[in-house]
């Protein structure tokens, strides 16, 4: 392993640590912030493990996020909450392996598609479910406080990274960037590219759905339409874009600006956030198609060249 | 029989939308996501001169289909025309085109909530009930029903006879090959994605007779529309059709055996089968 790799990883962990120190320095509107930071990270990151290298766009993120909220919201009263995370992880695992082993042998496009619709399918099964035994929402009463909430997504945001890191430098992190470059030469040069891709996309499937049970004690009292909000897949996608998939720290980039603007605009328009939504969409396409990862990467290149004629 | 003539005229309309859409994706390779914001906004078009003028739907018809004319053909040479330049390979084309109608479709709804809110909206038109078959059914659905039928034949005349038809269709099969026989390609490209979009909008219109819509149900109809495209067969306008009925019966039975809330899951069952079983289409030949 070369000495830039373990720099990577130190400063990783100091950053993670100053992080970390958030809870006792910031008040309760920089935590609850710090929360959703972590949040976003955590599925943004995750989100382009997957997308980054295949250029597959999945839409499933909130499928994922609230069946791991339910997992908490119908396990806290008889299990031992973390054994609730795990289950979660797991079954997000199950439910993307699913999705991958129906839409990833086939064209981007109907992945695509069906992952748009996923959640919302979920959503109408547990809403179903629910109207057969008469229940219409779950209380998920915990004493489980923001600040452990925030140290917990901070965690899994370590294990989020370390385990993109170790991806990166596996054979199926190799075996997916040739997949991405070229299917056909993937597939000529012996890679079982349909379970490549199957196996990395049951990545953000498990993270999101912890994310989601981590989550749950936030929210208190559970419905289907707050666990499945249609809005979180979009923004994870902006984000993951906004900062450049190219690099592991890439969707970090986009996550933190695009989170205080969100706020900015909900707070004072809150009926043009799908506005926002969109307009960010065009901008990435037609301005920034290799976000701010990029921009960051040519301004270097090009103080670099100027820095030869000197 | 109920559920079967229910279904098969909700059916129709369908139809109408995902032919709509498979001229866009079929023809010109654009998957434009966009597609259910279309629908609503030919909806509130008719809706709103319907309780403003009190102009039947039925006539409004033909200044929709001009003015989504008009704007898509827009959206095509300005902004999408440039994604077909700069791609490099079809997947790169593809991931754009879905960024960009995306952020399309939200911009819409985003426009649409602004100037009418988000309330639902319907008016009443054509409500009466008429006898068919031993039931009865809303008179409503039924003009629905005949207008889809002309919209569509008119289109599958047109696409299997005439030139410009035609050509579209050999771009849909081959588009580099279809400048070589002197095939104006950015021309037709054009014309097919703005036609697809004048014919969803006006499908939108003619849902609105019985159907309530807000500005934030689009999606719903993109995604039955996609679905239907891709199980009829991506550019088969026959397999669209009869895929679009198949939806309608299967939505219909499900509505009134099992549960209202579960449509979405029965076409997505329908999905799934197709993606497992026949993901080149109903009538497809083999994966290109």
């Amino acid at each position: 392993m070369k000495r830039d790799a373990w720099q990577d990883l130190a400063l990783g962990a100091v950053l993670l640590a100053v992080a970390a120190c958030l809870p006792w320095f910031g008040g309760s509107y920089w935590l609850s912030i710090g929360v959703t930071i972590a949040m976003y990270t955590v599925l943004a990151t995750s989100w382009a493990l997957f997308s980054g290298p295949t250029h597959y766009i999945s839409l499933a993120t909130t499928a994922f996020f609230g069946i791991g909220t339910y997992t908490t919201g119908l396990g806290i009263d008889h299990l031992p909450y973390w054994v609730l995370l795990p289950i979660a992880g797991v079954l997000g695992a199950v439910l993307a392996g699913l999705v991958g082993l129906a839409t990833l042998r086939l064209s981007g496009v109907y992945f695509v598609i069906f992952t748009l619709g996923l959640a919302e399918l979920v959503r109408q099964i547990i809403t179903w479910v629910q109207n057969f035994s008469g229940q219409k929402g779950l209380y998920v009463l915990t004493d489980i406080t923001e600040a452990d909430i925030y140290w917990q997504l901070l965690g899994l945001a370590g294990i989020v990274f370390l385990g993109g890191w170790a991806i990166g430098r596996s054979r199926l992190g190799f075996a997916l960037r040739i997949i991405g470059d070229d299917e056909t030469v993937a597939r000529h040069s012996g890679i079982n590219t349909a379970r490549a891709k199957v196996i990395l996309f049951m990545v953000p499937g498990a993270v999101a759905a912890i994310a989601g049970a981590i989550l749950a004690p936030r929210y208190v009292y559970i419905e289907p339409l707050l666990a499945f909000t249609p809005m979180l897949s979009f923004q994870v996608v902006i984000m993951a874009l906004l900062g450049g998939t190219g690099r592991l720290w890439g969707p970090l980039v986009g996550v933190i600006p695009f989170t205080f603007l969100w706020e900015a605009i909900s707070a004072s328009f809150p009926n043009q956030t799908t506005l926002l939504l969109g307009l960010c969409f065009l901008l990435i396409v037609y301005l920034l198609p290799k976000g701010f990862v990029g921009l960051i990467e040519s301004v270097r290149r090009w103080a670099k060249s100027r820095e030869g004629y000197a | 029989m109920d559920i079967l003539i229910t279904g098969l005229l909700l059916g129709g309309t369908y139809a109408l939308i995902a032919v709509g859409l498979n001229l866009q994706y079929g023809m010109v390779r654009i998957m434009n996501l966009a597609n259910g914001e279309l629908i609503v906004i030919g909806g509130f078009a008719a809706f709103w001169f319907q309780t403003a003028a009190s102009v039947s739907p039925l006539l409004t018809v033909f200044l929709v289909a001009p003015v989504a004319f008009a704007l898509n053909w827009l959206i095509y040479t300005v902004m999408l025309r440039p994604l077909v330049k700069r791609a490099k390979s079809r997947g790169q084309l593809e991931v754009d085109a879905i960024l960009t109608t995306f952020g399309l479709s939200f911009v819409a709804v985003g426009v649409m909530l602004a100037v009418f809110g988000g309330d639902y909206f319907s008016y009443s038109y054509l409500a009466r009930p008429v006898e068919l078959l031993g039931a009865t059914f809303g008179l409503n659905r039924i003009m629905a029903f005949l207008g889809a039928v002309v919209i569509c034949g008119a289109l599958y005349l047109w696409l299997n006879h005439s030139r410009p038809g035609l050509s579209i269709r050999a771009i849909a099969v081959a588009p580099q090959s279809a400048r070589l026989v002197g095939i104006d390609v950015q021309k037709l490209s054009a014309l097919a994605f703005a036609l697809g979009g004048a014919v969803t909008a006006v499908g939108g219109g003619l849902i609105s007779m019985f159907l309530t819509l807000d500005a934030s149900t689009g999606v719903m109809f993109t995604l039955k529309a996609l679905i239907i495209v891709i199980m009829g067969g991506v550019g088969d306008m026959r397999g669209t059709i009869v895929a679009a009925l198949a939806l309608g019966v299967l939505e219909s039975f499900v509505a009134s055996v099992l549960d209202p809330g579960l449509t979405l899951a029965a076409a997505y069952l329908l999905f799934l089968l197709v993606l497992l079983f026949r993901p080149q289409g109903l009538f497809g030949r083999g994966q290109a």
